[in-house]
């Protein structure tokens, strides 16, 4: 073949391959496509007919253990919470388990609603517990860790036996053990297609009248007077200029035709919420209990699941070591039922928090 | 009307409201807080801030013959004012400090499980400032490295891919303007008056002009198989790694979008920053920040927020299950609960309107408690799936008076009153409340939300 008609050819392959890219993309240059490796360790969801659930098993009595350890100082150690996260367990009966209707929830007098109650697939716990927890340090669990946590979680709302191991192989057959697995409707018309076949017309039809239309009103509810400042001052959640004010609600509220009481305007200024007292030592430390999610659990100077840090402050006072020690390794018994588990944050950073801590916890 | 008067039928111990010893609890912890408060004020005045004068006087001539804020020139206007860029990035006046968004005391015990309030009953126009913007975290939130982040798209495509920022930002966008409201929105008034302001009912809204890319052209650019695929996952990047289903007809439409925009610059770190879902008309949750992957699928997904929250109970125990549509909603946003009305006369009432189908067509107001009602001016732009403010004239005799708005979308669906909601939906269904809004002025000129029968 002579040079030119190879040059020719050449030219005339590049071109194809020119045509073939633009087939392929109206945007050449931009995405890749993704490894294997990538797709692996992003792709981690678990649908209800189990697709992406990775092989694996865990036993009641192992996520019994590492309920304890990493759970059960937000949920309980019976998955029944304490006052800041939800119940997990509990309102579900062997009935509901044969029906797959949990009763209590048609009862208007039954206090609550856990998540045993509503979850209807066994995919959504596996998936959540290994996407989400521990609060604190989401996705640390081994897939063993989340077979037996969610194995431990069903086991207490007596869905599975004691001796139960849940395993890709069985899940199915607990699936079918929900309690509420029968208790979910797409019957509305609140979704955006028609995928699930529900309906079109919305479940409420107001019409519109203009002369005399409702029956006279009457007031059914209102806040009670209690309440009144119970959201703040809403003097200092109003703009100081305009049509109105925010009422002072640190007063009891003005009789009628009585001049109406709000906050003079100069007190309404400058109400910006931080405080500019704060000494620039407390703020780092207070960004390191951010950063390192204490916080989750502790308020500077309020009980959360553990106690304030100014409680904390009053009770060990100059204990830096001790302080460093409680931070390190966990705890129990000293504040209440709820453990704190061990920490890993650099020791650098704990000292600091124990020093803090020590010399009074001030915001 | 004499009906403002709390009869014997009025509930006084609102099922979702703080008890006394709650109450306490919230005083003692805002008692620092306020004392600093207190304090700053006075240093303020002390230093001679020039702040508006009292309240409720009207605008009478003063015996010397002129107001003094006319007589004597202020500062302002006999001095030289500060230079360019004294503040590289612009923050508002010292005197709307009042204006911030805020938690609604006793409702989560975390902060990173949490929400935060928008001021609406300050607020103008469609647009939510983004400093202003709600907060919904499941937990917590992160100020990502932009350069760092990544999105993936896999499941039924041809090639699964992933992109950076910078590839994402080179493909066309578009901007638009969309409101994003939380399911839970106006929940806890479900069963009776539980918060006293618009903030608290329903801050849970904000609106945005957003800019981004189509998703459907990162799904073409992979070969998604749009027969089969029904379904997308959407994922965030954060701890909660939030998943959400979409359907697949939302996405060819155009309308979904991979934002990185928000009103001019990009989306805050609370938002979502540098990647979100907009999805325009369904409820925030499924407006995945942090975005790092979709998934095309085949079936819906049942994840946490759509198998154990965001379901809506049913009076017959059943729960509704992929509720996404916010439906046609309106409040007044001025007066409204917790504001005090400065005298009688004229007022412009003002307030905003939505919905997830599309846009405002009408909105009626009244204030007499839903007896008679008038339509309000809507004020351009009326926008799919944004919010649209509404404005009417009113003037206020000093008696009592019950105010409403009623809004239609262009379905030709007219938003329900409580009893309509609480007939077919009973009182427990958490989400999706968009029943019309009551606030009873008063004589003295305090507003009150209130709920009528």
């Amino acid at each position: 073949m002579s040079s030119f008609r190879k040059a020719l050819l050449s030219l005339a392959l590049l071109a194809t391959a020119g045509v073939a890219v633009a087939q392929s993309t109206k945007f050449p240059g931009i995405g890749r496509e993704a490894t294997p490796k990538e797709v692996q360790a992003w792709d981690i969801d678990v649908r209800p007919d189990f697709k992406g659930l990775p092989p694996g098993s865990g036993s009641v009595a192992k996520g019994q253990d590492v309920w304890e350890a990493k759970c059960a100082h937000c949920h309980g150690v019976f998955g029944e919470s304490n006052e800041v996260f939800s119940p997990l367990v509990g309102g579900t009966t062997a009935e509901d388990v044969k029906t797959g209707r949990v009763a209590n929830l048609s009862r208007t007098d039954y206090p609550g609603r856990t998540t045993l109650m509503k979850v209807s697939t066994v995919s959504t716990l596996w998936d959540y517990i290994n996407r989400a927890m521990p609060w604190t340090n989401p996705k640390t669990l081994t897939t063993e860790e989340v077979y037996a946590v969610t194995a431990f979680l069903l086991n207490l709302g007596n869905i599975v036996p004691d001796n139960y191991v849940l395993s890709d192989k069985n899940i199915a057959e607990v699936q079918a053990r929900m309690p509420n697995r029968n208790g979910m409707t797409t019957k509305h018309a609140m979704w955006p297609g028609s995928e699930f076949g529900g309906t079109a017309k919305p479940d409420t039809a107001n019409t519109i009248c203009m002369k005399n239309c409702a029956p006279e009103p009457k007031l059914a509810s209102l806040l009670p007077d209690f309440a009144r400042n119970a959201h703040g001052n809403l003097a200092e959640q109003n703009r100081i200029v305009g049509p109105q004010r925010g009422a002072d609600t640190t007063r009891p509220e003005g009789k009628a035709g009585a001049p109406v009481s709000a906050a003079p305007a100069a007190a309404v200024v400058a109400a910006a919420p931080a405080a500019a007292s704060t000494g620039s030592d407390s703020k780092a430390v207070i960004a390191l209990l951010n950063k390192h999610s204490c916080t989750a659990c502790h308020g500077v100077d309020k009980k959360i699941v553990g106690p304030g840090f100014n409680d904390i402050a009053k009770k060990h006072a100059g204990k830096v070591d001790y302080l460093q020690d409680k931070i390190k390794n966990g705890g129990a018994g000293v504040w209440g039922p709820v453990p704190m588990p061990a920490q890993s944050l650099p020791a650098a950073d704990a000292q600091r928090i124990a020093e803090w801590i020590s010399k009074g916890a001030s915001k | 009307m004499e009906q403002h008067k709390p009869s014997g039928r009025v509930q006084k111990a609102p099922e979702n409201f703080l008890d006394p010893a709650g109450i306490r609890t919230v005083f003692a912890e805002g008692k620092k807080g306020r004392r600093d408060f207190i304090r700053n004020a006075f240093a303020a005045a002390a230093a001679g801030a020039a702040a508006p004068v009292a309240l409720a006087q009207g605008n009478p001539v003063p015996s010397e013959g002129g107001d003094p804020n006319i007589l004597n020139l202020p500062e302002h206007s006999v001095g030289l004012g500060q230079g360019v860029a004294v503040e590289g990035y612009g923050k508002p006046s010292k005197y709307e400090a009042n204006l911030q968004r805020r938690q609604s005391p006793g409702l989560t015990q975390t902060t990173q499980a949490s929400v935060s309030f928008a001021p609406l009953q300050s607020l103008f126009g469609i647009v939510t400032p983004s400093g202003l913007h709600f907060e919904r975290h499941h937990q917590g939130w992160w100020d990502i490295d932009p350069s760092k982040h990544r999105l993936m798209i896999n499941g039924l495509v041809k090639t699964p891919k992933v992109f950076t920022m910078d590839e994402i930002m080179r493909l066309p966008s578009v901007s638009r303007f969309h409101f994003i409201e939380c399911g839970a929105n106006t929940a806890v008034d479900w069963g009776n008056v539980a918060v006293p302001t618009v903030q608290y009912t329903h801050g849970m809204i904000s609106c945005s002009e957003f800019t981004g890319v189509p998703l459907i052209t990162l799904l073409e650019m992979a070969g998604a198989d749009l027969k089969k695929g029904k379904f997308i996952l959407a994922e965030g990047a954060d701890g909660s790694s939030m998943t959400r289903t979409i359907p697949m007809s939302l996405i060819t439409s155009g309308e979904v979008l991979v934002a990185f925009g928000q009103n001019g610059e990009m989306l805050r770190p609370e938002n979502g920053y540098p990647l979100r879902l907009v999805v325009p008309g369904v409820q925030g949750v499924s407006w995945v920040k942090y975005l790092r992957r979709i998934e095309v699928g085949d079936m819906p997904y049942a994840t946490k927020d759509e198998a154990i929250h965001y379901i809506d109970l049913m009076p017959d125990g059943t729960h509704r299950q992929y509720t996404n549509i916010q439906e046609c909603k309106s409040v007044v946003t001025t007066p409204s609960g917790g504001q005090v009305l400065l005298d009688k006369g004229f007022y412009n009432i003002t307030g905003l309107a939505w919905s997830g189908k599309g846009k405002i067509k009408r909105v009626d107001v009244s204030v007499d408690g839903g007896r008679n009602w008038r339509t309000a001016r809507l004020e351009t732009p009326v926008l799919s799936k944004a919010l649209t403010r509404f404005n009417i004239d009113w003037v206020w005799d000093g008696k009592p008076a019950i105010i409403q708005s009623r809004a239609q979308d262009d379905t030709g669906f007219v938003q329900p009153t409580y009893q309509q909601l609480r007939k077919v939906r009973g009182t427990r269904s958490i989400y999706h409340n968009n029943a019309i809004q009551s606030w009873l002025v008063q004589e003295n000129g305090e507003v009150k939300n209130v709920q009528l029968s």
